[in-house]
This record gives C-alpha cells, sequence and structure tokens, in this order.
C-alpha cells in the first residue's frame, strides 16, 4: 500500500509546504514532521509529508548496493 | 442493475472498444478493423472520411481549448491514414447562458488552426440547449481528404512485419497531465502544456521521403497502450517497447508517480506512432525532428514474431512485464 | 528525480540479479504484504529476473483489497442520502460492495468525488455548509496520522458537516495470522512506507515469534532486490531477524509525532479484512472525543452483514496457501470487470494480475 514518493521542499508557509517532484508541484501538510527546512527531501503521501528522506542513508545504500554487486556472489 | 453507461466507456479503454465494437460497428455494418479515417474508395479516387466529438472540460487549458482540439484531431486523423486534409464540418451544441466571449475566443482558434493546417472549414451546424443540458459546449468535427492508393495500406496495417521499428513522435501523456491540471481538484500544479497540434505537414514530409511506413495511428485517449493493443489485435504480431527509450517529460513523470498513473495509458493531442521498416528509421527519426511537434521523436521498440508472448515492456535491468488494455480511466490512487 | 532514478540503474539492477541467483541455495518463498511492493514487482518485471527458486507472494497488503463489503455497502448507502457528499480517494471507486459499487451510484447520480487528501474533504464541507462530507478513511499506518491531521482540524474550525468512516487498518495483526497459520513462509518483505511512520519494531514479534525474518524494504527496484538478498541471507545462516533495507526513510522507532496524533484521535478495534475475516485489534477506531466526527457513530445505519461468497478462497490465496487457478470461480463468476474476492478487485490483486497476464 500507500503510494509515497520522496519530494523537495520548495517553499513552506505555516504547516503547508509547496513539494516538487520534477518539476511537478503538489502541496503537502507538515503536521507530521518537526524540523524541515526548505531543500530538505519528504515522502510525499495523500497530501502529507510523512516522513524525512535522509541523504547520508540514501548514499549508504548506493555504496553498499555497489559493494554487494562487486563482490562476486559474497553478501 | 439495468446495464448503464459509465465514464469508463468514455476513457479508450477495453469498455470503450467493446461498446464500439459489440454495438456501434456491429448493427452499422462498419467494416473491420475499425481505422482512425474511413478510407473509401470509389471511381477513380479514395476518400477519406472521419468524425470526432469533444467534450473535454475545461473548455480552456494550458496549450489551447476545445476548438483547437477539435480543428487538430480531425485533421490529424486524416492524415495519419495517409490522406490530405481537405474539408472539415463542424457542429456546435451550446448550453444556454454559455458566454459570447469565449465562444469567439474558440472560434478563432478554430479558424487559426484551419489556416495553419491548410483545411478550410466548410459547413456547419449550432443548436442551443437549455441551462444544464449540456456541460457548456459539446463541438464534432468531420473531415474529408484525398488519398493516394499508395497510402492506403496504412490504416490496416497489413504491411506490417517483423523487424519493423516502431517509433513515437514525442514525449507522452503532455494533454492528460496539462487537462487535469487545468481541472485543480487534485492539488497540483505543473508547467505542462497539452501537446495539440495539427500534424499533416510533418506527416506528408515523412510520406513524402519515401521512407517506408506501414501503419500509422496518433495516439488520443487510452494513450500508446491502446494503440499498440489495437496493432497487436489487427495483426497477430507481438512487440518488444524499452521503457528507457519512451519519451516522458520530467514533470509528467513526477506526476504519473505521485498519483499512481502510467504514462503509456496517458492521452494526447498531438503524437503519432509509425510503424516503419528499421532500414528507413533514421530518416524517419530526421524529418519528424525537423517539426517542433515531433522534437523528441525516438524509436522505443521493435515488432517481434507473431507467437512471443503479446506486448512486453522491458524495463531498465532487464526485467519485462506485459502490457495489456487498461480497463477504464486511469484513477489516482494512495496505494 | 533524486532519490528515485538511483535506485533505477539498469546496470546495478543487473549485477544485483546475479549476485541473488548466486547466493541463493534452494527454494524461497518470501511474502510481501504491501499493494505497493506487488505493483513495483509487476511494474520492474523483477519476477523475470529473480532465479526461479525464488517465490514471491502476494499478502494481505493490499487496503483497497481488503476493505470489508460492509464498508463499501454503508458507503452506497450514504452516498443515496440527500446532500451528501462521498469524498474518495481514487481507489475506492471500483470496489463492488453486496450490490454495487461507488462508480454505479456516480453513474446513477450520487455526488461522489475523487481527493488526493483528506484536505480537499475538508475544504468541500467548509465551502459547501449544507452537504455532508463523507471521507472514507482507507489505508495502514500510513495514511491514518493524515486522517487524524484532518479530523483535529475539522474539530477545530467546529465543522459540523464533515465526517470520516474509518476503515483504517494496522498491518503486525494480519501478518500474525498468517505467520501463525501454517503456510511455508521463509521471510516477509516489509512495508516500507508503513514502517517510516511506525519503525521497523512492531515486527520484531515475527522473528523472535515465529521465527520467520523480515526486511523492511523501499519500492524501487534496488531496494527490493537487494531486501530479497537480504531475506536469502538470512535463510542461508537460519538466522531471523528484523533488518531495515529502507534505512533513508526508516529508523527503528519510526516518526514518532505522527504516532502520537494517531494515537490521540483513533483506537485499536477489531477489523474485518476481505477474505480474511475479523482480524481482533487490527482496525482504528475513531474515539468519543471525536465521534462528532465519526460517520457511524452519527449516521448510524442498520445493515445487514453481507456474506462472503464461500466458494471464495482469496483468504487462503492472500495467506499463500493456494493459487487463482485453483478457485473454482476464477474466470467464471470472479473476473477484473466482475471481481467477487479481494484478490480479483485492484489491479495488483493476485487474482486479477494472474487473470491478465497469464
Amino acid at each position: 500500500m500507500c503510494l509515497s514518493i520522496p519530494a523537495r521542499i520548495v517553499k513552506i508557509d505555516g504547516t503547508t509546504a509547496d513539494v516538487s517532484v520534477g518539476g511537478a508541484l503538489f502541496k503537502a501538510g507538515l503536521q507530521l514532521l518537526d524540523d524541515v527546512k526548505e531543500g530538505d527531501y519528504v515522502l510525499l503521501h495523500a497530501g502529507f509529508a510523512i516522513q524525512k528522506v535522509s541523504e547520508k542513508d540514501a548514499q549508504e545504500t548506493l555504496d553498499i548496493l555497489n559493494e554487494l554487486c562487486n563482490d562476486s556472489g559474497r553478501a | 442493475m439495468n446495464k448503464v453507461i459509465t465514464l469508463n466507456h468514455g476513457s479508450g479503454g477495453r469498455q470503450s472498444h467493446d461498446l464500439i465494437g459489440g454495438l456501434f460497428a456491429g448493427r452499422f455494418g462498419m467494416d473491420k478493423p475499425l481505422t482512425d479515417s474511413a478510407v473509401l474508395p470509389g471511381e477513380g479516387y479514395i476518400l477519406a472520411f472521419t468524425t470526432d466529438s469533444y467534450v473535454v472540460e475545461p473548455l480552456f487549458f494550458p496549450g489551447g481549448n476545445i476548438g483547437k482540439l477539435a480543428v487538430c484531431g480531425t485533421v490529424n486523423d486524416l492524415a495519419v491514414s495517409g490522406a490530405v486534409p481537405l474539408y472539415i464540418s463542424a457542429a456546435f451544441i451550446m448550453e444556454e447562458g454559455f458566454g459570447f466571449q469565449e465562444l469567439e475566443l474558440i472560434v478563432d482558434t478554430m479558424a487559426d488552426e484551419a489556416k495553419r493546417a491548410g483545411v478550410r472549414i466548410v459547413t456547419g451546424d449550432t443548436k442551443v440547449v437549455g441551462r444544464g443540458k449540456c456541460d457548456r459546449l459539446f463541438i464534432t468535427t468531420s473531415g474529408t481528404g484525398s488519398l493516394k492508393s499508395s497510402f492506403a495500406h496504412l490504416s490496416s496495417a497489413v504491411r506490417v512485419r517483423s523487424g519493423d521499428d516502431v517509433i513515437v513522435s514525442g514525449p507522452l501523456g503532455n494533454h492528460a497531465i496539462a487537462v487535469l491540471g487545468a481541472r485543480n481538484n487534485l492539488g497540483f500544479s505543473s508547467p505542462v502544456e497539452s501537446d495539440c497540434a495539427c500534424l499533416n505537414h510533418m506527416i506528408k514530409d515523412v510520406l513524402d521521403s519515401g521512407a517506408d511506413v506501414h501503419f500509422m495511428r496518433d495516439l488520443t485517449r487510452g494513450g500508446l497502450a491502446s494503440v499498440l493493443h489495437e496493432l497487436w489485435v489487427m495483426t497477430g504480431y507481438c512487440m518488444v517497447i524499452q521503457e528507457k527509450s519512451v519519451p516522458v517529460d520530467e514533470p509528467v513523470r513526477g506526476l504519473c508517480e505521485v498519483l499512481g498513473f502510467d504514462p503509456l495509458y496517458l492521452a494526447n493531442e498531438g503524437k503519432i506512432v509509425l510503424i516503419a521498416d528499421e532500414n528507413d528509421s533514421p530518416k524517419i527519426i530526421d524529418i519528424l525532428q525537423s517539426h517542433l511537434s515531433g522534437k523528441n521523436a525516438s524509436v522505443i521498440g521493435k515488432i517481434t514474431g507473431k507467437k512471443t508472448g503479446g506486448i512486453i515492456i522491458e524495463t531498465s535491468g532487464g526485467g519485462r512485464r506485459m502490457l495489456d488494455l487498461p480497463s477504464g480511466i486511469q484513477l489516482p490512487r494512495i496505494c | 528525480m533524486r532519490f528515485i532514478e538511483e535506485y533505477r540503474n539498469g546496470d546495478l539492477i543487473g549485477r544485483l540479479a546475479e549476485t541473488i541467483r548466486k547466493t541463493a541455495a534452494g527454494n524461497y518463498d518470501f511474502m510481501e504484504v504491501c499493494g505497493g511492493h506487488t505493483a513495483a514487482i509487476r511494474r520492474f518485471g523483477l519476477t523475470s529476473i529473480l532465479p526461479p527458486g525464488i517465490n514471491l507472494i502476494s499478502g494481505p497488503g493490499c487496503p483497497v483489497c481488503v476493505t470489508s463489503i460492509d464498508f463499501i455497502d454503508r458507503l452506497v448507502a450514504y452516498s443515496r442520502l440527500h446532500d451528501t457528499v462521498i469524498a474518495t480517494f481514487g481507489d475506492l471507486l471500483r470496489v463492488p460492495g453486496s450490490q454495487s459499487s461507488l462508480e454505479s451510484e456516480r453513474s446513477a447520480g450520487a455526488d461522489i468525488r475523487i481527493v488526493f487528501s483528506g484536505f480537499e474533504a475538508l475544504r468541500m464541507a467548509e465551502s459547501e455548509p449544507l452537504k455532508t462530507v463523507i471521507f472514507p478513511g482507507i489505508g495502514f499506518e500510513t495514511t491514518a496520522p493524515g486522517t487524524a491531521v484532518v479530523i483535529k482540524q475539522a474539530a477545530a474550525m467546529r465543522l459540523k458537516n464533515f465526517l470520516v468512516l474509518s476503515a483504517h487498518k494496522v498491518m503486525p495483526p494480519a501478518m500474525e495470522v498468517v505467520a501463525g497459520d501454517g503456510a511455508n513462509i521463509d521471510g516477509f518483505i516489509c512495508p516500507g512506507h508503513v514502517a517510516s511512520v511506525t519503525g521497523s519494531d512492531p515486527y520484531r514479534f515475527l522473528p523472535e515469534k515465529y521465527k520467520i525474518g523480515c526486511v523492511v524494504s523501499g519500492f524501487e527496484p534496488l531496494d527490493l532486490l537487494q531486501s530479497v538478498l537480504m531475506l536469502v541471507n538470512q535463510k542461508n545462516c537460519r538466522k531471523p531477524l528484523v533488518e531495515i533495507q529502507y534505512s533513508r526513510a526508516v529508523t527503528p522507532e519510526g516518526n514518532t509525532k505522527a504516532q502520537r496524533l494517531l494515537c490521540e484521535v483513533f483506537e485499536s478495534c477489531n477489523a474485518t479484512w476481505r477474505g480474511f475475516g475479523t482480524i481482533p485489534g487490527s482496525g482504528l477506531k475513531i474515539r468519543d472525543l471525536f465521534a462528532s466526527f465519526d460517520a457511524e457513530a452519527v449516521i448510524p445505519l442498520d445493515l445487514k452483514s453481507p456474506a462472503e461468497n464461500i466458494s471464495c478462497i482469496c483468504g487462503e490465496i492472500l495467506r499463500g496457501i493456494k493459487k487463482p487457478c485453483d478457485c473454482m470461480l476464477f474466470r467464471n463468476a470472479c473476473t477484473p470487470d466482475n471481481p467477487v474476492g479481494a484478490c480479483m478487485v485492484s489491479s495488483e490483486g493476485s487474482c486479477n494480475t494472474f487473470f491478465r497476464f497469464s
């Protein structure tokens, strides 16, 4: 369930943000999160930002994936 | 429950096909396969003849209005059959209370488009119905054009064969997204404009070059998926489409991800698909790309054999899935 | 698009599939319990790149599919009331009840509108005070906190014409039914977006009590393939655990603010899952404090409990015990255009997918 897409916060206006996915702009309620700022990436689901996306962890995942694929067979 | 017409019957998907094929075509004794224009041979001439109704909501949207759709749609239906579009009729059903200023804007747009396409609007009709009896304005256009016998095969796909390339003339889904955005009830805004345009000059250049085109169709409601499915049913030929090669503008892609849409099923109003001999693809792409409407034309796949499994989409990484005919309108989803 | 396209890298996908091929030894049955995962697996053609010994089973993870017939019947009944608007997510429109669906009611003249967010339903109620706007609350823990926010906002605005009919559900009790049921599941692919709210901790009972490992997965092809590899390794090492693959959005404790808001407005209740029957503690009911926004409390209906078709074996299919072709209704009485059970209702349901692509 739960179609949810990483979206970039473009502008914050009180408890609502304009978020962008590939240049398409959506409104997202920020009531479920604290400490978000413009430029952050959040998961957009049914008009709400439900969680922040961690750039650090995102990169770590990609690094692990690259390692896994170079390390033939062992994981 | 008594059977009723639903919005799905107008979506270009399976229910539309069943209604048209099962009721109208059957009772009217229409020749199969059903094509964008009827190809009607006479004494020393072949006539192409088509008709379409336009019921878009809202009437005005980024990139056009209902009038532009009404002219371009009919011109394109003639052009993809290989015909030179000549004459158009335009019938208007107007709701009592509809604004004169808006009507003038729409009519002016139609006149401009017709001039650009080199066609003449030569006859028509107007009716007014009481308030609430129609959605402000409905337009029906019919069109006729002359067809050379050397192009008569383009609608029926009889020359399609294994090894042919599948080509689209540009990015998919812009019209559907522009109209959805203009309705303004799903809380998004985007820079996407409708791709609505007359394509007859572009198509003529392709055909006049001598390129070996085996089939052409314009992509309207139901999108590319609908046309590929029809082609498969008409010819029995299967195909493989490389998803990475299918052009889709980034905001359209983003919207599809968020709303759960598949761009292959979205409506277009200024795009065609061509099936052509693979040796002529480079020439065809060059000609398409030399026109504004064909800017991102691409080869997206190949016709394979007759028993190779339907329409297969090859995703990045080599995964494969099958494409099926959409059922009804795509609905935005949350899961 | 960032955080999406990097995880669709074709070259990495191919190499990861090869790594799985080299690591897997024998057969593995992994169940995913998320319609989003089912959709992603099909969309990216992942079954065609995984080695044949790896079997991905689609469990009870689509809130649309498992929405009870009774819930649809209630919405249909509400839609027939005067001056009533049903403002619903698009997912629900075609789900059949015992006699009708919201789509059929709309064709017959009911005021049924599609929304992308509960806020839109709230705005309708505010701008049309003479209408009663009913918002069906479907979805799991990903969606319920948003509904909680909307209900609180309705309370702050003192709206008298906004109601929610809750069918919100929570995942772990349904997974416990599957885990305890005797189906041979070697591991669960856990729902990444649900877990972005709940955290991964609620899934600890699976390895601890049932010795079934689980990996909380993202939704891109590299996420799902990596999760499969992690589960293969867990089984190979006989070490069932809860692991997080989707670390860029999921932590063990999750989004505690969203959880608090959810608990403020909702409380646990028993819920009926189409094809499964009643699962204790698997539903979310609006608390008494917000009863004036609870459609069930404000407009009680006396509806006969509809019986599910006794030949429908969706429950067993959703548990991974049977397959679509084992069902006598499949392709006869039950088709995508006329679905009987949960698995045919949604385009991602097992029977629907099997019908269209086999």
